[in-house]
């Protein structure tokens, strides 16, 4: 089972993200066993697989939310190490769209937007400003720029946060479990807005359990179980001739009904 | 209705049903008493208990409250006045004794022809605090800033200040009002004038020795802001050289050279004839000033991920929280000297400030550390994901919210801290409710009161605490986010 392909280059050619057998223990806890992935630019890619497989905690390392025990990881050519101005190099390149949003509710909307630019880029604050307007209509909720984030839906919430991330201009997005907290009248408006930024051609990685999603963006997805990488395939492959007998379990289990 | 619905199967809503209002025996007087009251045989008997005890008590200090004399010149003459009036044997305050000492139980015994500095100090606090705490309201600001203004200026009239200072006092408040209302950011800066320019007042001496202190501030800042990019923390403790070179070197011959050319010379006040509730709030305002940044420094910092930090914090929080506040006032009063260089003169208040303020910082950082606690961590994260830095995502994301969760607790350490300084009796310090009361008792006129000191300074005490409490629950309605 331990077949681990070298990365199906996709779209593009140079390397996004290069990880390189990469461990990682909670406590005596193996989390993340030689994990070995290399993203191209351009590239969307699906992580599925059970609760506990180390998915989250996979792409959390890519932004050094978790770090690593063994192994490489170099995003954008640059590597993740204890160098604190490498960690935030990489933080202000990658932007992260969390399960429960986690937009900052003393803030209102535009403010929560502008704040990282201006703060971590520099941007004087119109010129900020403009780029939040221009997202949030992006995002399609330009209306809500100046209201707080505990008075919109959901939905809007995951929406709001995903321009904030695109408000600092990232050249990955990393997605994790993004409409999992949704209620189902709201995950459609947050994955239209997903769709729209993968046609944009935004490298992305996407932790999810939207298997529609996944056939219909994703140019590859990983299978994850037991902290390692079981099974990667395109998305027509991946579900219609699944190999491995954990992954067809899987799906069996999760598109069974 | 429900009929047709057991008929049919299929059904289908054609008009929503509008609210309506509760029917009347839900609301009304009548029901709140019944419930509330009269609820059970229990509860009736406990409300005709509690009637009782109300009654007690009303009908014991009522009279004496209302016996109460307001003219007279000793305890003697009072009482003479009370049996007259009221027959022998009835009882009654005796607050001429109030009307008689009131200076004393608000100045102690700073000299009364300078009456007028502690409360053109006290005024100008509102000032420097007014764009500060009322930034979010215009119009909460303006009212402050007026009411304070012409307050001082009347109390400081009636004080018998001499019209020069009366004249300059007005032109500095309209001054600095009208700094706040066009030039909000620079009027900042005015407030972290404010304490040098208190000082000067309250103790007087040459202005120039506390603008030399405050120019040692501003020549690290100015060293600091310079290099920090170049070389962070080492910038830091460069800083901290520049002004402490400054402070010792070139302070004391600058300012008495500058006091040369310009004398601009207060009357000066010493520390022990300070008293009453200009030591109190003194006291009070600069320990809670300097224990807020503190806290939050020391709570941080037992958050920390680097050990010796967080060691040294925990090790100045418990021990600090262990040990009663009057065990640090002695060490302020008796054994700060023997570690002192000898002959050093270092001020009893100051003193005391630093002890009280590292009493009420150590309580400051436990609360505002259960502030940080209450953060979900997916706000950190957020932050760090965005790339903020450390101070930036503390400063931006992390703080604004923990000392907003933290303002009950921060603000009752505050009360607790401003009622603590009554404990300066203890070093010898004339503190308001103690030390003064004493004193006035101990004259020969108003030997023998006892309730109206108490009653007069407990009640001082209530106005300025409530007041606090007050403004805490207006600033966490105003800050309020969640559903507006």
């Amino acid at each position: 089972m331990t077949t681990q392909t070298t990365a199906i280059p996709a779209a593009g050619h140079e390397a996004a993200i290069e990880i390189v057998n990469l461990n990682k223990w909670y406590g005596t806890f193996h989390v993340l066993r030689d994990i070995d992935l290399v993203v191209s630019r351009g590239e969307r890619i699906v992580i599925a697989g059970p609760s506990g497989s180390g998915k989250s905690t996979l792409i959390r390392c890519i932004n050094r939310l978790e770090e690593h025990q063994a192994g490489k990881i170099i995003v954008d050519g640059t590597e993740l190490t204890h160098d604190l101005k490498n960690i935030d190099k990489v933080r202000s390149e990658v932007g992260m769209v969390f399960q429960h949003f986690n937009l900052f509710p003393h803030l209102t909307i535009l403010e929560n937007c502008t704040l990282a630019p201006i703060w971590v880029r520099k941007i004087p604050k119109r010129e900020a400003e403009e780029t939040a307007m221009h997202f949030l209509t992006k995002v399609k909720i330009p209306e809500q720029a100046h209201k707080y984030p505990g008075q919109l839906s959901g939905g809007q919430q995951q929406r709001v946060a995903i321009a904030r991330s695109l408000c600092m201009r990232p050249r990955i997005m990393l997605f994790d479990e993004p409409t999992s907290a949704l209620d189902p009248e709201m995950i459609k408006e947050v994955l239209d807005t997903m769709i729209e930024l993968a046609e944009d051609g935004m490298t992305m990685l996407c932790v999810t359990h939207e298997m529609g999603f996944a056939q219909a963006v994703a140019h590859r997805v990983i299978f994850m179980d037991q902290g390692q990488i079981v099974e990667q395939n395109t998305p027509k492959e991946f579900f219609n001739n699944p190999r491995s007998e954990r992954t067809k379990l899987f799906l069996s289990q999760i598109l069974g009904h | 209705m429900s009929e047709t619905h057991s008929e049919t199967v299929a059904y289908v809503r054609e008009t929503m049903l509008p609210p309506e209002p509760p029917p009347l025996a839900e609301s009304g007087a009548i029901k709140w008493l019944r419930e509330n009251l009269f609820s059970g045989p229990l509860n009736i008997a406990l409300t005709f208990v509690g009637l009782g005890i109300v009654w007690l008590i009303l009908s014991t200090v009522g009279p004496w409250l209302s016996h109460s004399v307001w003219n007279a010149g000793s305890m003697a003459e009072c009482r003479q006045i009370i049996a007259e009036t009221w027959g022998q044997g009835a009882s009654g305050a005796c607050f001429a004794l109030i009307k008689h000492r009131w200076n004393q139980f608000m100045f102690g015994f700073y000299p009364q022809v300078l009456y007028w500095r502690p409360v053109l100090a006290f005024g100008l606090l509102f000032l420097a605090l007014a764009p500060v705490l009322f930034s979010e309201s215009a119009k909460a600001r303006r009212i402050v800033l007026g009411l304070s203004m012409v307050l001082t200026f009347v109390i400081a009239a009636l004080l018998g200040a001499p019209v020069a200072a009366l004249l300059g006092m007005a032109v500095l408040m309209l001054a600095w009002a009208a700094l706040i209302e066009t030039r909000p950011q620079w009027s900042l800066l005015a407030s972290l004038v404010y304490p040098f320019i208190a000082v000067w007042l309250l103790w007087g001496g040459s202005l120039w020795s506390e603008a030399m202190v405050l120019a040692g501030f501003g020549l690290g800042f100015a060293v600091w802001r310079v290099l920090a990019a170049r070389f962070g923390l080492l910038a830091f403790a460069l800083a901290v050289v520049v002004a402490a070179a400054w402070w010792l070197l070139l302070s004391g011959p600058l300012a008495s050279a500058l006091a040369g050319v310009l004398p601009l010379r207060l009357r000066p006040v010493s520390s022990d004839q300070f008293g009453g509730f200009v030591l109190s709030i003194t006291i009070g305002v600069a320990g809670i000033a300097l224990s807020l940044p503190l806290g939050v420094i020391l709570a941080l910092a037992r958050r920390s991920d680097l050990p010796v930090i967080k060691l040294l914090a925990v090790m100045f929080i418990e021990f600090i929280r262990g040990v009663p506040l009057i065990t640090l006032l002695f060490v302020a009063s008796l054994l700060l000297n023997y570690f002192l260089p000898p002959g050093t003169n270092f001020d009893i208040i100051l003193r005391v400030i630093i002890m009280v303020t590292l009493f009420a910082a150590a309580y400051m950082a436990e609360v505002i550390r259960g502030g940080l606690a209450a953060l979900p961590k997916g706000q950190y994260e957020a932050a760090d994901a965005l790339g903020l830095d450390y101070w930036k995502a503390q400063r931006l994301i992390i703080l604004p919210q923990a000392l907003k969760i933290s303002i009950p607790g921060i603000v009752s350490t505050f009360i607790g801290m401003f009622k603590d300084t009554t404990l300066v009796v203890f070093v010898g310090l004339f503190d308001p409710l103690k030390a003064m009361a004493d004193t006035i008792r101990a004259s020969f006129e108003w030997k023998g009161a006892y309730w109206e000191p108490y009653i007069f300074v407990g009640a001082i005490f209530f106005i300025l605490c409530f007041g606090m409490s007050r403004y805490s629950m207006y600033l966490e309605r105003r800050l309020k986010r969640d559903h507006r």
